[in-house]
């Protein structure tokens, strides 16, 4: 009888913060067995949605029902759990002082008495093997030194994980956007079994590829409403974009010619320890590729470190500043506003007589407010007052607006839509004809092509260089896994 | 931005409140001279809070408990070396000074060489500081300078001198802390260290100077207490480690670290001398009189904090 209901019936449903509406008369079904992708631009009300699903947010007007019993005042985070309601969100919330069973024994209270970490370690393990097959993640780690892919990881079976209960409906809310290639097949596999028993899903997903090979239906959002639902093979990459509101600006492919080394200096330089040789040349994005993990994220900071002068083990000349891909982690300083974190890198320039010019932090807070579309009308606003998305722009602004010429990236458009990446790409290409130059790691391909040339990672070393009209997601991937073939 | 949204503001209410209470029984002439003694009192709070406040402020973990060994090792040296003699004052500051910048050093290579947390450190250091200066002197009372007794017991009207003279450090180190690139630094390191290193903030750096500057505002506090007590005595720290945690706490700092601010050092010291006085003047006994002030501590913390 419950097979017949929907799992999640949304009607209606609006939610406002101060004056801006996030949500207006929002409706989603979710059948059983069913998995709905949902996309649309950051700050579309993908997040608020979900957020009032999962008992987080209690909506303004409409109703919300579930496997037809609609639901109540108080309806919170709870009750939503014992419906069998799971919710793997953009910022992950797995408790990083926590080993990784001690994490799962959270959602899993009911696993108690002597020798509660086994179980809950078996747990975990058994279901990361059963997503993540091959993963290499141990009960014991504690969850703080895992990799963010590998924290996703964890993050996702745990989410799938169940002992007795019932898992009916998981959200995944970019659940890929840390995840190589490799993992998030994995995953998206993974997803269609479990639809397949039954089991409902949905998927927001900037990655429309992803949304398009695994979901049955897919919603699209715009302005906080639904502008589009129906079935996905009705759907394709253009119409996606054009209902997202977003006109998709022709991927740069120009014909590769072949690619030389830029003429330019030598701004970057690692002598191989086991690998090769990483050289970065002016005016050059160079990218890191590899499967998620591989040092590369290690490498960017190491060269950071070097351009203050702390690591001798590169060769650089000229300051660098970086771009977190971790925002909650290494990126954003929860407590000031959007101005104060995007002038943090710049201020020590803006001194005069010891005191820091505020005239100066506006002025360079609004022009990359403006060049990258950072949606607010106040700068004085909190950080956190922004979507995921806008929050990695101002990431972005923070880097670009600092006087360095070097730029490093940590996969810096986790989460990011389609539109404004296309901006950043753009002011990204400007930035680099201009002379500075960007190292770039990134697990999504497409982002690869952006790149003049290409170090694929394994083991924390480069170990094969690709110039870009050598980069195909074959290459890269014989390189990830074996050197010799690809060099 | 609403005044009731300043973090600071509590502080304040509560001392206006107390002194009203105060005022109300014993009448205005009194009340101004409560006032008077708690601004004697609250300077010396404030000096060492402000220390105190940029450390908590470094983030969670980091505090400074040396704070009280600090002040007695660096008055009992220039207490003795001054030896009462009006010629040696400067020398005396400079002393205090060095004193407080070697001891604000060794507490961040305790923290940074050796990787001891920040409350150990510092706890541990501050038993070294102690027995020297127990070994310096002895545990003798040497008496100021008249003419440091005289500026640190100063007053200009109703106004105490260094009441005045800390006033103006407090409204300097405002601009410290929220217009030089060094408070911004305390601040990004407070919220998240990692995102402040990767900004390109010198994150140690930043913590080494903020717990010299500590280290030399306590020994400081230790040379005009001494002039004002009349001598350096070896018990003189005591209830400054308390005190300058729950000054920087009730004023209104983050003790998670990352957010900071210099009235409400002021509005906290002040309360907690009045709170005190008017436990006092309303007759309480001592035992009472300690179960209220924690009570009343408590419910400006839970107040405040669910402003924040």
């Amino acid at each position: 009888m419950i097979n017949d209901l929907p799992v999640v019936d949304v009607h209606g449903v609006g939610k406002s913060f101060g004056a801006v509406n996030a949500l207006q008369d929002a409706h989603l079904v979710v059948q059983p067995g069913e998995c709905v992708g949902l996309v649309g631009h950051n700050g579309a009300g993908k997040s608020t949605l979900m957020n009032i699903l999962s008992g987080v947010l209690s909506p303004d007007t409409g109703t919300i029902s579930f496997a037809g019993e609609a639901i109540t005042a108080r309806y919170g985070v709870s009750e939503a759990k014992q419906f069998g309601l799971r919710c793997v969100f953009q910022e992950l919330s797995l408790c990083p002082n926590l080993t990784v069973a001690e994490n799962a024994r959270i959602t899993h209270p009911q696993i108690r008495g002597f020798g509660w970490r086994n179980d809950a370690s078996e747990l975990i393990k058994n279901w990361l093997d059963e997503v993540f097959p091959d993963n290499g993640i141990k009960g014991d780690d504690v969850v703080g030194d895992l990799t963010i892919a590998r924290r996703q990881m964890v993050e996702i079976s745990r989410a799938f994980s169940s002992l007795d209960e019932q898992v009916r409906l998981v959200i995944l809310d970019e659940p890929t956007s840390s995840l190589d290639k490799i993992s998030a097949d994995q995953l998206l596999t993974f997803v269609k079994k479990f639809t397949a028993q039954g089991g409902s899903v949905i998927l927001i997903s900037h990655m429309l590829r992803e949304v398009l090979s695994t979901s049955d239906r897919i919603v699209v959002m715009r302005d906080g409403t639904m502008v589009a639902d129906d079935a996905t093979e009705n759907f394709d990459r253009d119409r996606l974009v054009r209902e997202m509101g977003s006109v998709l600006a022709e991927d740069a492919e120009e014909a590769s010619a072949e690619t030389a080394r830029a003429n330019t200096a030598r701004v970057i330089q690692i002598p191989a320890k086991d690998g090769i040789d990483l050289n970065v040349f002016q005016g050059e994005i160079v990218g890191f590729a590899g499967i998620a993990g591989q040092g590369q994220t290690e490498k960017l900071i190491q060269i950071f470190d070097a351009s203050n002068g702390k690591v001798n083990a590169v060769n650089i000349d000229n300051a660098a500043a970086f771009v977190a891909g971790d925002r909650q982690a290494a990126g954003v300083f929860p407590g000031w506003s959007i101005e104060k974190n995007i002038s943090i890198a710049s201020v020590r320039m803006m001194v005069q007589r010891y005191l820091i010019d505020p005239l100066q932090e506006i002025n360079i807070s609004n022009e990359w407010k403006e060049r990258l579309g950072i949606r607010t009308d106040d700068l004085s606003n909190n950080i956190l007052s922004l979507s995921g998305g806008n929050q990695q722009k101002v990431l972005f602004a923070r880097a670009l607006g600092s006087p360095a010429q070097i730029v490093l990236m940590d996969d810096p458009m986790r989460g990011v839509d389609i539109g404004t990446k296309q901006d950043v790409y753009a002011i990204l290409k400007q930035e680099a004809e201009n002379g500075r130059t960007f190292v770039w790691y990134t697990t999504e391909m497409d982002e690869l092509k952006h790149c003049d040339y290409v170090y694929v990672f394994r083991d924390g070393e480069a170990v094969a260089e690709l110039p870009s009209h050598k980069v195909t997601e074959a290459s890269i991937l014989n390189a990830s896994f074996d050197p010799a073939t690809a060099a | 931005m609403n005044l009731t949204e300043k973090p600071w503001i509590w502080a304040w209410l509560g001392t206006v409140s107390i002194w009203l209470v105060i005022a109300s029984i014993s009448g205005l002439s009194a009340g101004t001279e409560v006032l008077t003694a708690a601004a004697s009192f609250g300077t010396f709070f404030v000096l060492v809070a402000i220390g105190q406040m940029f450390v908590v402020t470094l983030g969670p973990g980091n505090v400074d408990l040396s704070i009280p060994a600090c002040m007695t090792l660096a008055s009992t040296v220039a207490m003795k070396v001054m030896n009462g003699s009006e010629a040696m004052l400067i020398p005396g500051f400079l002393i205090v000074v060095a004193i407080g910048l070697t001891i604000g050093a060794f507490n961040f290579a305790l923290i940074i060489l050796l990787r001891i947390p920040p409350i150990i450190a510092t706890l541990s250091s501050s038993f070294l500081y102690l027995s020297t200066a127990i070994w310096y002197n002895r545990g003798l009372r040497v008496k100021p300078p008249e003419a440091l007794a005289e500026f640190a017991t100063g007053k200009i009207g109703v106004v105490p001198l260094l009441a005045i003279a800390v006033l103006i450090l407090t409204v300097l180190m405002h601009f410290v802390l929220h217009r030089t690139y060094f408070g911004r630094s305390i601040l990004a390191v407070g919220q998240n260290a990692k995102a402040a290193h990767l900004a390109g903030i010198p994150v140690e750096r930043t913590r080494f100077l903020t717990y010299v500057m500590c280290a030399v505002l306590a020994a400081i506090c230790g040379y005009f207490l001494a002039g004002f007590s009349g001598g350096a005595a070896l018990n003189m720290g005591e209830e400054y480690l308390l005190m300058s945690i729950a000054v920087v706490v009730i004023g209104g700092t983050s003790v998670a670290g990352g957010f900071a601010n210099l009235p409400g050092l002021w509005g906290a010291a002040l309360f907690m001398f009045l709170l005190v006085t008017m436990l006092n003047t309303l007759g309480l006994s001592a035992g009472y009189r300690l179960i209220l002030t924690g009570a009343i501590i408590v419910a400006v913390i839970a107040i405040s904090g669910k402003k924040r």
